[in-house]
């Protein structure tokens, strides 16, 4: 008979104890987890249609800034659910609407329809009437979002805060990171404006 | 006077605590560290203490909503009895404590503390710099105003470029689609509960490593640090040369805290509290965020980086930062510790402060923002309007009503954005100048589609007059040769165009 004792009754006890909290670790860790990542997990369904007015709100060839309710809301947001956006009707039921986040790091632009440039107050970004990159360090266009017109009233699909990583360029707008020329701007400018006909010497 | 110190021997005979303070108390400690160098540990310290003290006391009006915390805040400042001083003390404290853990910082590295055996006292260190500028960014938010709005949204335009995770940090760091109320109370959780428990616990490791360590001596060129003998060495100068920290060296330390205090709190009943600004309304994008102080030289930094480098540098900066300070003192553990036989480390340490004093300096006045009001807001200087043209003249309110004047400086008011326009007629020919305003370029948006061709002529005309009296504008030379005229009869035709004469 050996004296070894492999397993005491105390020793097997204690690995017990210590398997038995490892397990309600495992089971208290799933919805901590999942409440923890809520807000990253959640699925990723189409964002809703929001109503941002009756289409003739926007003069034809105008630029006008347009707020609206963000439509996922929680009850203590208060003003922070209110959004805006720049509407840009180009003519007839044409539009496009940017989120009012500079493309560079989201600060809200501002639009000089004088100069037709919307100016970026942080680091000086500037972009086109049409939404596409003058000058400054954003690499892109304004954040565009969906539109359609339906019974004359216009809608945008919105709801998520746009930002350089989760945002897709926009159609109007080169790809992220293509160097600005002296022609880009204007050239794009005069595209969107004549509907796809390119002046001769652009 | 028995009563006291039989109730303090009831306490000590349950808690055994008197022994071991006691020795904490009167370790000794050599005698040349009695000095005011060594006070700003100490300093750090009771500043956090007087964080925690009045952060408990916002905590009791604060309301940490995205629909309240604005107006728990106007509250605070109006409504309740020192409301508003609470507030101060609480705002300057942070910036005095991120003053004072940086010269901590300095201080230990210039005089090679960092070095065998206190290794990870300096990684503990770095930690507690992390988390005292996580306080600082995380307490700027709980300002819930417009700054900390927009703020937040520049924090998600960073965090949203990481690579593959980038969406699914912004949504963790933001509680769901938008900056809204889960984000607020996020960042409050992060400043109340994790982020100070975390920095409680660090701040103990710290001290108590220090006191198990001994503090570092004070540093003489040529003393090196070798591993083998070091604390063989340490142990005897403390023998020979050593005084017990209480009273020999403490007065020093609570002098200083007192006085750190007392600043904080001057600068708090002078200066007042910091905001809120306007309110956090996503609407009302008159507005111009910029960061707090300690953070104003990324603001300056993210301007001045080329647009290709910005996204590497953000990403890759900081961990570069962090990994580099974190394996300083196994890069360099032994070795000379007196600063004045490390030229190195000395000028490490001042062309940091000079690019931080720069950057912060520049965020100032933010060179590179459009003057966004300049256009109505700055008229043109009538020394440039004396004796001009009709043309010339409706030239400047192009000038003006195209918000040229944002970007460009005339008679030193305006943007400055672009190159002030002070002499721009030396600078570009007539050509130049057209095509410069047509086409833009040299990061000037292009004005083609915005200008009619009178107001490109007006314009232009307006621009060829900017240029110091004694000096001539630029003009191409080779346009005289095509044209086979000389200079002479081409300005003998300016002037008779201008005196109304219709040469053809």
């Amino acid at each position: 008979m050996s004296n070894e004792i492999l397993l005491t009754r105390r020793g097997l006890f204690m690995k017990l104890g210590v398997l038995l909290n490892g397990l309600v670790g495992v089971a208290l860790a799933v919805p901590f987890v999942r409440y923890l990542f809520a807000s990253a997990t959640r699925a990723s369904q189409a964002l809703p249609w929001v109503q941002l007015g009756g289409v003739n709100q926007f003069p034809e060839g105008e630029t006008r800034l347009a707020t609206f309710r963000n439509p996922i809301v929680m009850p203590t947001d208060g003003k922070t659910a209110d959004t805006a956006c720049w509407v840009r009707r180009i003519d007839g039921e044409q539009f496009q609407v940017f989120a009012v986040n500079c493309a560079h790091l989201g600060c809200p632009v501002r639009w000089f329809p004088q100069a037709g440039l919307f100016m970026c107050p942080c680091h000086g970004g500037a972009y086109y009437r049409d939404g596409s990159r003058a000058s400054g360090p954003p690499e892109r266009g304004l954040f565009e979002y969906p539109f359609k017109v339906e019974n004359g009233v216009l809608r945008i699909q919105a709801g998520e805060l746009p930002t350089p990583g989760t945002s897709a360029p926009s159609s109007a707008n080169a790809a992220p990171g293509t160097p600005a020329t002296f022609f880009k701007g204007p050239a794009a400018a005069l595209t969107a404006a004549t509907k796809g006909h390119r002046p001769p010497c652009a | 006077m028995r009563l006291i110190a039989a109730v303090a021997e009831w306490f000590d005979h349950r808690l055994g605590l008197a022994a071991p303070i006691r020795d904490a108390a009167e370790h000794p400690v050599p005698r040349n560290t009695a000095s005011w160098f060594y006070v700003f540990g100490s300093a750090a310290l009771t500043i956090f203490l007087l964080q925690l003290a009045t952060g408990i006391l916002l905590a009791m009006v604060y309301v940490p909503s995205a629909d309240e915390a604005w107006s728990s805040l106007q509250a605070l400042n109006h409504q309740v009895a020192f409301g508003w001083f609470i507030r101060a003390l609480h705002g300057w404290g942070s910036n005095f404590m991120v003053a004072v853990v940086l010269l901590h910082m300095v201080q230990v590295f210039l005089f090679g503390a960092y070095k065998f055996p206190r290794e990870l006292t300096w990684i503990v260190g770095v930690f507690l710099l992390l988390t005292t500028l996580g306080m600082a960014f995380t307490g700027q938010i709980m300002r819930f105003d417009q700054d900390a709005y927009w703020g937040l949204g520049i924090g998600a335009s960073i965090a949203s470029r990481v690579p593959v995770a980038g969406p699914m940090i912004v949504s963790m760091m933001l509680g769901g689609p938008i900056i809204a109320g889960a984000t607020l109370s996020r960042f409050f959780t992060l400043h109340v509960f994790v982020v100070p428990g975390t920095l409680i616990v660090l701040v103990c490791l710290h001290v108590l490593m220090v006191l198990k360590l001994g503090i570092n001596e004070w540093p003489m060129p040529g003393r090196l640090v070798r591993r083998a003998t070091y604390e063989r060495e340490y142990h005897a100068l403390t023998k020979s040369d050593g005084a017990p920290f209480v009273p020999y060296a403490i007065w020093k330390d609570m002098f200083f805290a007192a006085f750190i205090i007392l600043a904080a709190a001057g600068c708090a009943w002078y200066f007042g509290p910091f905001g809120p600004t306007g309110q956090p309304d996503p609407t009302i994008i008159q507005t111009a965020p910029k960061p707090d102080y300690f953070f104003l030289w990324m603001y300056a930094l993210l301007s001045l980086l080329p647009p290709s480098l910005e996204t590497p540098a953000l990403l890759i900066g900081p961990v570069v930062a962090i990994v580099a300070l974190l394996l300083l003192p196994f890069l360099s553990g032994e070795g000379e510790k007196s600063w004045k036989r490390r030229p190195i480390a000395v000028l490490t340490v001042l062309l940091i402060a000079i690019t931080l004093g720069t950057f912060t300096h520049l965020a100032g006045y933010a060179p590179w923002s459009p003057h966004m009001s300049a256009w109505s807001g700055d008229p043109v200087p009538d020394q440039m309007l004396k004796g001009t043209t009709a043309l010339e003249r409706q030239g400047a309110l192009v000038f003006q009503g195209k918000q040229c004047r944002n970007c460009h400086a005339l008679g030193e008011s305006g943007g400055e954005r672009g190159p002030s326009l002070d002499s721009v007629a030396v600078r570009l020919t007539e050509d130049q100048l057209i095509r410069q305003v047509i086409q833009g370029g040299g990061n000037m948006p292009a004005y083609g589609k915005n200008l009619s061709p009178a107001e490109t002529t007006a314009l232009v005309a307006f621009l060829k007059t900017l240029h110091p009296a004694a000096q001539a504008p630029a003009r191409d030379a080779s346009r005289d040769v095509v044209a086979g005229q000389s200079l002479r009869s081409t300005q003998r035709d300016k002037v008779a165009a201008r005196d109304g004469g219709a040469e053809p």
